[in-house]
């Protein structure tokens, strides 16, 4: 397994390299590459679930010799471990069905060669920086990831789009040069990159005091800018609306969280270890960030803005749940990202299929299209029951953890706070399946036909893997979310939960 | 010395990245403060009469580290200007986009999304 790890990101970088030579054999044999790749890093990821041991590879790497005659690996590590197996399978799986629904859906575009290559860029990216072993890396990944959705946001260069990617290119650049910032720091103080290293001058007392409080609030501030936490959201409800529906489900099914929650449980929990005060933070912020959002959503009637303020919202729920600090709300929170990649990646999917059914993406002029186009139907309102927490879809059983962890933790008003929020969550989902799937068709919309195969399927499958989480989760997935959460955090964080990822970087007993 | 004055460069290019409203004034404020956080890893890795990172062969490896200045904030900062030159030129690639759908590059007269 340890000389497959760097496979993650090489397949998806060559993928996207073999598009740009091989554009001028057309479009198909690029969807074919991106296909292929995708499918491998699938398959890689599942190996890794099946062999389920952590890997240490330090691409590059030379030994050398210290002068106390410890051997030491020089190079940039790549660490395959619990949190990380957790995001690959959720990009792995979410990716697959985003590149098999892209082929029709932009036939009609030109360019599509070259959002392969942007694709199997921000895919290269997000898998990279799940896999940094040092926060440097982790910088870098994160920026390739985001540089490739800025040119994604702008690929239909329209008005909106162009408008959309300037402000989400100001705004993500403010906060990567933040996290820029913050491993100076942090390199000023302690004289490390790689995590592990950190992590234990953290917890020996050699690095503390200013340096540490300085760079975890850059940390926060840049990587709650990528979650999209409030205050520091307002890029993503124009961003994420203004790409292709593939490119949306993509960026918020997976960007936000790999560049964003990922990154913030990497850096909070692993390396700088449970802080009272970031955990206070991401309480009140993630609590504003689940009402405010669900209320700015309920307002809406362009479907994919109302979609993009409930990622925010449902992205406030994970932050709670971090900010618990607890064992049982690592994992809800964790549990509740995976969810919300399978659903809102599918909502997107179908917010797209709508779109190019009927031409608008405002509510108001849809209706009776269930009946119209069953299918896409079908996967829309598996979708939308999940993220309304209709049991015994996912969404149900991961906010209910989440108020679990909320109410046992002593922090009622987070928890009444979370559970009105899923209250107008479940109310704005039963306006959009009014308006959009039920009703009176509209005259205009009288011929419609459902989209093509490849394009409800995708749908229909994110849709049954939201509804059949719970048959899933006793058969391993269960396995790979407490895995993911036991490497954030052990058991109530006492000590510092880092011990099994220092055992592995660092070989110490 | 050094470390306020990356401050002020820091804080020019901010005003200039969130106050102005011209696209390309908003452009510099940034390469402004790509060169600010350049800047202090340099700053950071920089000893005083240390020598260039570079060792000749036969040298003592531990004399050579005692000497020279921190190699590695300069291998970030190369990163880091690669990373700065890709996203100034995709801004300015979007920002011809806006200059072309738009007619103006007066931010505040872009406002076709409510956010």
């Amino acid at each position: 397994m340890v000389d497959l790890v760097p496979l993650f990101v090489a397949i998806p970088l060559a993928a996207a390299f073999l598009c740009l030579l091989l554009k001028r054999f057309g479009d198909r044999v690029c969807g074919a590459i991106t296909l292929l790749g995708i499918l491998a890093v699938l398959g890689l990821s599942l190996t890794a679930i099946a062999v389920g041991t952590d890997a240490v590879n330090m691409a590059g790497g030379y030994g050398v010799t210290m002068r106390d005659g410890r051997p030491f690996v020089a190079g940039i590590a790549i660490v395959l471990d619990g949190l990380a197996r957790l995001f690959l399978l959720v990009v792995a799986v979410v990716g697959t069905a985003v590149v098999v629904y892209g082929f029709r859906y932009l036939e009609r575009s030109t360019g599509r060669a070259l959002y392969h290559v942007l694709l199997n860029l921000v895919f290269a990216g997000m898998t990279g920086a799940v896999l940094a072993g040092d926060v440097f890396n982790l910088f870098v990944f994160v920026e390739i990831a985001s540089i490739a959705s800025y040119a994604l946001v702008a690929f239909g260069t329209g008005d909106r789009e162009v408008e959309a990617s300037f402000k989400y290119l100001l705004l993500g650049s403010i906060a990567s040069l933040a996290i820029l910032i913050g491993i100076a720091v942090l390199y000023a103080a302690g004289g490390f990159l790689n995590m592990a290293d950190i992590a234990v001058a953290v917890r020996e007392g050699r690095l503390g005091g200013a340096a540490l409080l300085g760079a975890s609030a850059l940390f926060l501030f840049g990587f709650g800018l990528k979650a999209a936490m409030m205050p520091f959201h307002a890029w993503l409800p124009d961003a994420h609306p203004s790409a292709p529906a593939p490119i949306s489900a993509v960026l918020s099914g997976l960007l936000i969280k790999t560049t964003g929650i990922y990154a913030l449980v990497r850096v909070f929990f692993t390396i700088l270890g449970p802080d009272p005060r970031v955990q206070t933070l991401l309480l009140v912020l993630g609590c504003v960030s689940m009402g405010a959002g669900v209320l700015l959503a309920l307002g809406q009637d362009d479907l994919k803005r109302l979609l993009a303020y409930h990622s925010v919202s449902q992205m406030g729920f994970v932050l709670v749940g971090l900010g618990t600090g607890s064992a049982l709300g690592v994992t809800a929170a964790l549990f509740h990202a995976a969810n919300h990649a399978l659903f809102k990646s599918a909502l997107f999917l179908s917010s797209g299929s709508l779109e190019r059914m009927t031409g608008t993406r405002n509510l108001s002029e849809m209706g009776g299209l269930a009946r119209r186009a069953p299918w896409t139907a079908a996967g829309t309102i598996g979708a939308a029951l999940s993220i309304s927490g209709i049991p015994p879809f996912n969404g149900f059983w991961s906010k209910l953890l989440i108020l679990i962890a909320l109410f046992s933790a002593g922090l009622p008003w987070a928890g009444t706070i979370a559970a009105l929020t899923a209250l107008l969550t479940l109310a704005s989902f039963v306006k959009v399946q009014r308006k959009a799937l039920f009703g009176a068709l509209p005259e205009r919309l009288a011929h419609v036909r459902d989209v093509p195969a490849s394009m409800h399927v995708p749908v229909l499958v994110l849709s049954a893997l939201c509804l059949l989480t719970f048959v899933l989760w006793p058969l391993g997935l269960g396995d790979v979310v407490q895995g993911a959460a036991a490497t954030a955090q052990s058991a109530d964080g006492q000590p510092p939960a880092i011990d099994s990822y220092l055992r592995l970087v660092l070989g110490r007993p | 010395m050094i470390y306020p004055l990356i401050a002020v460069l820091l804080f020019v290019g901010l005003y200039g990245l969130l106050v102005k409203r011209h696209v390309v004034q908003k452009i510099l404020g940034l390469a402004i403060v790509e060169y600010a956080v350049n800047l202090l890893l340099v700053a950071i890795g920089y000893r005083d009469g240390g020598r260039p990172p570079i060792l000749t062969p036969g040298e003592d490896p531990a004399a050579f580290a005692a000497g020279s200045v921190d190699p590695l904030p300069q291998a970030l900062v190369l990163t880091s200007i690669v990373i700065g030159l890709g996203v100034v030129m995709l801004l300015v690639a979007i920002a011809m986009r806006l200059h072309q759908r738009f007619g103006t590059l007066d931010t505040t007269r872009m406002n076709r999304l409510h956010g």
